[in-house]
């Protein structure tokens, strides 16, 4: 989603543009400018941030630790984790194929296939839920046949499944696929023609180029999994302890009015998405680092 | 360096005669790409527009257009527009300083510019809301002025702005990084003032991009829900967004009503989206040129 580890590495520092004169601004100017940015920054993002892990503590530790441990919480956390080790996987799997079909062989449609990848990303999230609805619900296409035989997709764990699988489809493969693209396919090739396998020349040849790349993609792709609300929220029925993800359960804390433990459960949700935002900031400095070496 | 950020149609020239495939595995894995991608995207999407047309085009005409859903659309796009062009303004000086500017803390607010992407939108939405109630840090110095934030259209607003942020940046920022400084320096060196080498030089080389950003926020914003259904109220008429009614028509088992809307998000949604993809070849071949030069 945001700019690509493909593209990393090549960030020129500040002084090359304040030391000199075409490129300087007037020091008011520039100090105007960067206390607008930084006070929207500070107002936008970092107060809201701060706010979940204020009132998560309101009540104290032990509150806070007690809406963590509590039954339901627990099932909530597991669900998430269900949900996230199932769809990724398929994702990446996915991911990988598309990016390989797409950057190492010439057909038509191209440009279609991948405006086709990029659709989940723009549809509305309770969209996403709705189609499932419209498919396996009741009133769906398979509905009754799903009724008689006993089968649960919505309201149940594989309707959440299904939609955490789709608002994470396009993250690994357009990670990729501007990646590969830039790589081309001399050194594939290379290694076909001294008669690698095809398993084998991916393993050995492509995978070391595209890991930071791939792992990048993961990492969106598993916090969007453990995050996302509207389309989980439209499959899953909110039955507690049962249907419930972490992003839900949050939801339904809030409405009750328990404050604190809705907050201390956002707060688990607040800390995962740091940790991403800093697996993401140690990725693009690897990615980065390798940009250099090779250009050395 | 530039090869990276030239157009596909560029980097590999069409043959004239067909070309042998050399690498293996194209028919496993385009196969399975189009099977995945059909079961689970495409399949489902198709159910909407089937399911929609079933119902002829009186009921459709008046499930789109009931007063209620008129109401969202206003709130929705509405707030989505301004929104993003608060965004595209602020966003813009934010991909200004943290190219050109050095400041303490530059790279914390670079890796946090992502956080309404990695943070899920109940969190962000339970955070706004406590931050703008009536008696939250925000609210209770906004509340004596008479301006009420939270469950009023305005708190929609402030949700979609956090949302939207993160995409205007990245999208200007990297196009801001490869600016070549000579353009500029040329320019000073004909005399222009730095405003007038800024408008007219600096600014319609990051016009792509900064439309790119406000279409991407734009697009996001309109669909959005986690983050706005908490600090919205939810009122009829006045701060119901599009995304809510789908719900509602759900919790209502009005199946017509539900898909009826999702059908006009998603015509809506797709339009954007050939938008987006054309103003980003524009915006490719614009850069492609700029580095030649």
């Amino acid at each position: 989603m945001a700019g690509s580890a493909a593209t990393l590495g090549r960030a020129r520092s500040a002084g090359h543009y304040q030391g000199n004169p075409a490129t300087a601004e007037k020091r008011w100017v520039r100090y105007t400018l960067l206390t607008l940015g930084l006070a929207f920054f500070a107002l936008f993002l970092l107060l809201p941030l701060a706010a979940v892990f204020t009132e998560a503590l309101r009540k104290g530790w032990d509150t806070y630790l007690a809406s963590l441990i509590e039954p339901d919480a627990v099932s909530a956390i597991k669900l998430t984790l269900i949900a996230a080790v199932i769809a990724v996987p398929l994702n990446i799997v996915f991911g990988v194929s598309a990016a390989w079909a797409i950057t190492k062989h010439d057909f038509r449609g191209k440009q279609l296939l991948i405006t086709l990848i990029d659709l989940p990303f723009s549809v509305s999230p309770v969209v996403a839920g709705l189609i499932y609805v419209l498919i396996f619900g009741a009133q769906g296409w398979f509905g009754p046949w799903l009724q008689e035989h006993d089968i649960k997709v919505i309201f149940a764990v594989p309707g959440i499944v299904l939609a955490t699988v789709f608002v994470t489809f396009p993250f690994v493969a357009r990670e990729l696929i501007p990646l590969m693209q830039a790589q081309g396919r001399d050194e594939e090739e290379a290694a076909t023609v001294l008669g690698a396998s095809g398993f084998r020349t991916f393993w050995h040849v492509t995978l070391p180029n595209i890991k930071w790349g791939l792992l990048y993609g993961v990492i969106l792709c598993n916090a969007r999994a453990f995050g996302e609300f509207g389309a989980v929220s439209v499959v899953s029925g909110h039955i507690r302890g049962q249907t419930n993800t972490l992003p839900l359960q949050v939801e339904i804390l809030y409405n009750e009015y328990q404050f604190a433990a809705a907050f201390a459960v956002a707060s688990l949700l607040a800390l995962l998405a740091l940790v991403t935002l800093g697996l993401k900031q140690f990725v693009e400095w690897q990615a980065s680092r390798n940009v250099v070496k090779e250009e050395a | 360096m530039n090869t990276a950020v030239l157009p596909a149609t560029q980097a590999a020239p069409a043959p004239a005669r067909k070309r042998r495939r050399v690498l293996p595995g194209f028919a496993p894995t385009l196969g399975f790409t189009l099977f995945y991608l059909s079961l689970l995207v495409l399949i489902p999407l198709c159910a909407v527009f089937l399911k929609s047309a079933s119902h002829g085009t009186e009921a459709f005409w008046a499930a789109a257009t009931s007063p209620r859903v008129l109401a969202s659309y206003r709130l929705s796009f509405g707030a989505a527009l301004l929104g993003a062009f608060i965004n595209v303004i602020f966003g813009f000086i934010l991909a200004w300083s943290l190219v050109r500017y050095d400041f303490f803390g530059k790279k914390l607010v670079d890796a946090l510019i992502d956080l309404p992407f990695a943070l899920p939108t109940a969190v962000a939405g339970i955070a706004l809301t406590a931050l703008y109630a009536p008696n939250g840090w925000m609210g209770q110095w906004l509340e004596p002025l008479g301006i009420k934030v939270a469950f009023t259209p305005l708190g929609v607003l402030i949700a979609l702005i956090f949302i939207g942020l993160p995409f205007v940046v990245r999208t200007v920022q990297p196009v801001l990084e490869d600016l070549d400084t000579e353009l500029e320096e040329a320019a000073a060196s004909l005399g222009a003032h730095r405003w007038q080498a800024f408008r007219l030089v600096v600014l319609p080389m990051l016009t792509p991009a900064l439309l790119t950003g406000f279409a991407l926020a734009f697009a996001r914003a309109v669909g959005e829900y986690g983050s706005v259904i908490f600090i919205a109220g939810n009122m009829p008429m006045v701060s119901e967004i599009t995304p809510l009614m789908i719900i509602t028509k759900l919790e209502q088992y009005d199946y017509v009503g539900a898909t009826t809307i999702a059908v006009v998000m998603l015509v809506f949604s797709f339009v954007l989206l050939l938008g987006i993809n054309g103003l980003q070849a524009w915006s490719l071949r614009r850069n492609g040129l700029d580095g030649k030069r």
